[in-house]
């Protein structure tokens, strides 16, 4: 595909793109209240919000907020083979540490790397000095269950867990992105490291395009899978999950990380109150005509499989051919 | 001494001359040494000069520079050449006539007399100002609320404060309209406000110096396990370290930019150090080099702006124009358009199939 240096603004504005200044100003802070962003940005508080509304997660198993806890954490966690140490507060990815196994003393990491105690023991004591955290302020580290990936997704990627971020504004999800690990991206599902974002049908799941670097891929670089034979699995239960987030948080434009579980199907992992724009690209399409359809929209309460049902019949793709008719 | 130096000599001014060039040889003679041991250098040179029957007298000069404070007076020695007072620096020789000194006082003993106190000191402060002939005019009204009705060392602080807007302006623009990256919201104002002090190549370079020197330190904290606070203070510490040696090295050298090093905010930098090699560890350096040159290009293009001497002119003697500024801001602040940045970004959308008139937002 042809892809020039650049794009002229009206281009952008005929296409329906969000850019950057309306998505803060248009968007996050219109519907996005001040006093609820706490809840999305500490990950605890995320946790116990979910829990409480009955929204399936990672399980928490523990939290982690001064140096006696992290020094007893050897007993703490001896139960645990497997498990994710995240800061509360850590932001894009920051300071995840996941550990898939033991070996005698030694922790293994996905990548077949060994650690010993004393490094989760400063990992930890860095989480809580704010390493990872925004601003660099004083954390907690929370240690989770380890998500085995849906084998029927994770075949797509190089390594880790794929993750879908879906954008879900006053409870429509309204566009969706499956992020798949490469070679280049260390298998971290991070798109700003190299790692693949897949376009996904919101009517179905269906993979409908994809970019790395911001730049249009027809099939993975690593597993060799075409964008289009991809096809998330339990897709109206994502939708359900991402589409009750809005209730729970009162957040009305949303970024939902979700991660497909191989027994407890799809699990909140994160929520995002300033979720990017790079899932347009992924899409192929801009995100506007979308949200000023919805803001469009009668303000009375809708009920989660009304949002559902109306998102699918209106942001759904009959197939990429189509489209361009 | 003043019998070596006298045969070699034509008038005063020559007596003047050689007398400085004895006084300041190094090793100093025997002679030279013992008398400085006793008397300070203008004083000496005075009395040297009056007993070769040259009139001369020590007099207090201040050396004039814009917005410096807490400068002292300085002991110089004045003589009649015949024609003229001539004022002659004991150390360095005769000044050129256009040299930029105040002559403060001549002979007087002293420039303050306390009675019953103790630890008083007088230091001057300088500030190069332009007054519009209504300034003047009004200055002694009672309602006047200019900012030249402030003290003249408070003046020269609200020089560069008044300056400050105008770097934030360029901040909020490069960022909001350009889409430019950088490492911490305001740093380009503060690197703007220093190379202001230092002129923009000695400061350049000596920042890309510490910064650059900094993150090599870095690397072996990372090492050392430090929690957050600490490893901060350990930065400022180290960059403390950077700024004394580089100020040395360049001075011996004989670099005198090296010398202007200090006026960087160190804080600031100890943190941007930290950022950076935080960001280096989890992005890469092309993301560090990405926010750095950011960083630069916004302080630069406000230097640029803020050494305008126009521009210093309307900021200090029209300070109402910051409602201007802030209006500016403001209507940055709810510009909901692209940003130049995402028109490559966004370029693959070339691609997509414009939306039908019905859909167009």
């Amino acid at each position: 595909m042809n892809v020039p240096r650049w794009i002229s603004p009206w281009a952008l504005s005929r296409r329906g793109i969000l850019g950057m200044n309306e998505r803060n100003c248009g968007y996050i802070l219109r519907y996005n209240q001040r006093e609820k962003f706490p809840l999305v940005d500490n990950k605890l508080k995320t946790k116990l919000i979910t829990r409480q509304a009955g929204l399936e997660a990672p399980k928490l198993l523990h939290v982690i907020s001064n140096q006696t806890e992290i020094e007893r954490i050897g007993d703490t966690l001896a139960e645990q083979d497997s498990f994710v140490i995240k800061p509360a507060q850590g932001s894009g990815g920051k300071g995840i540490l996941v550990v898939t196994g033991r070996a005698n003393d030694r922790f293994l990491k996905s990548s077949g790397a060994e650690l010993k105690l004393i490094d989760i023991k400063r990992h930890l004591s860095n989480t809580l000095s704010g390493l990872h955290s925004l601003g660099g302020k004083p954390d907690v580290a929370i240690i989770e269950t380890l998500i085995v990936g849906n084998p029927a997704l994770a075949e797509h990627s190089y390594e880790g867990v794929p993750d879908i971020r879906l954008i879900v504004f006053q409870g429509y999800p309204v566009m969706g992105m499956l992020r798949l690990a490469t070679r280049a991206s260390d298998g971290k599902a991070n798109l700003h490291q190299g790692a693949i974002g897949v376009g996904l049908n919101i009517d179905n799941g269906a993979g409908i395009a994809a970019v790395q670097y911001n730049r249009p891929v027809d099939h993975h670089p690593d597993t060799g899978t075409a964008i289009t034979a991809i096809q998330v699995p339990q897709w109206m239960d994502l939708l359900t999950l991402a589409s009750r987030c809005y209730e729970v948080t009162g957040l009305g434009y949303l970024g939902c990380d979700i991660v497909l579980d191989r027994e407890r199907g799809p699990l909140l992992l994160e929520l995002n109150a300033r979720p990017g724009l790079s899932i347009q690209l992924a899409n192929n399409a801009g995100l506007l005509p979308r949200l000023r359809l919805i803001e469009s929209r009668p303000g009375f309460f809708q009920s989660v499989d009304e949002r559902i049902a109306f998102a699918r019949q209106h942001f759904g793709v009959v197939t990429a051919s189509t489209s361009h008719a | 001494m003043l019998q070596r130096v006298l045969p070699e000599t034509a008038d005063a001014r020559s007596l003047a001359e050689q007398l400085a060039s004895t006084l300041r040889r190094r090793p100093p003679e025997q002679n030279v040494a013992l008398l400085l041991d006793r008397y300070p250098p203008a004083q000496l040179m005075t009395a040297l000069l009056n007993a070769a029957d040259v009139p001369a007298r020590t007099v207090s000069v201040l050396g004039l520079e814009d917005g410096i404070r807490r400068e002292r007076l300085a002991r110089y020695t004045q003589f009649w050449d015949g024609e003229h007072w001539v004022l002659l620096d004991p150390i360095s020789g005769l000044l050129p006539p256009d040299a930029d000194r105040l002559l403060w006082q001549t002979d007087a003993p002293s420039v303050l007399e306390v009675t019953g106190g103790q630890g008083s000191t007088v230091t001057f402060a300088m500030i190069r100002q332009v007054r519009s002939a209504l300034e003047t005019a009004v200055a002694n009204d009672s309602l006047n609320f200019s900012l030249y009705s402030l003290p003249v060392a408070e003046q020269g602080m609200f020089k560069l404060i008044m300056l400050l807007p105008i770097g934030a302006l360029v901040v909020v623009f490069m960022r909001l309209v350009v889409g430019l990256k950088t490492s911490g919201t305001f740093m380009p104002i503060l690197l703007a406000l220093s190379f202001l002090q230092t002129e923009l190549a000695p400061g350049v370079i000596s920042l890309l110096l510490v910064v650059i020197l900094g993150l090599l330190l870095r690397t072996y904290l990372s090492a050392l396990n430090l929690l957050l606070v600490a490893r901060i203070a350990t930065l400022v510490i180290l960059v403390i370290g950077i700024i004394s040696v580089v100020s040395i090295l360049s001075y011996r050298l004989g670099l005198i930019g090296g010398l202007t090093i200090s006026f960087f905010p160190m804080i600031i930098l100890a943190w941007t150090i930290e950022r950076m090699a935080i960001l280096w560890e989890e992005e890469g350096p092309r993301e560090v080099l990405v926010q750095g040159s950011g960083s630069l290009l916004v302080a630069i293009l406000a230097y640029g702006l803020m050494q305008w001497s126009l521009m210093k002119h309307l900021a200090f003697n029209f300070p109402e124009l910051h409602l201007c500024v802030l209006a500016m801001v403001l209507l940055l602040g709810r510009y909901k358009g692209y940003r130049l940045s995402e028109l490559v970004r966004f370029a693959p959308f070339y691609n997509v199939p414009e939306l039908d008139d019905l859909d167009r937002p």
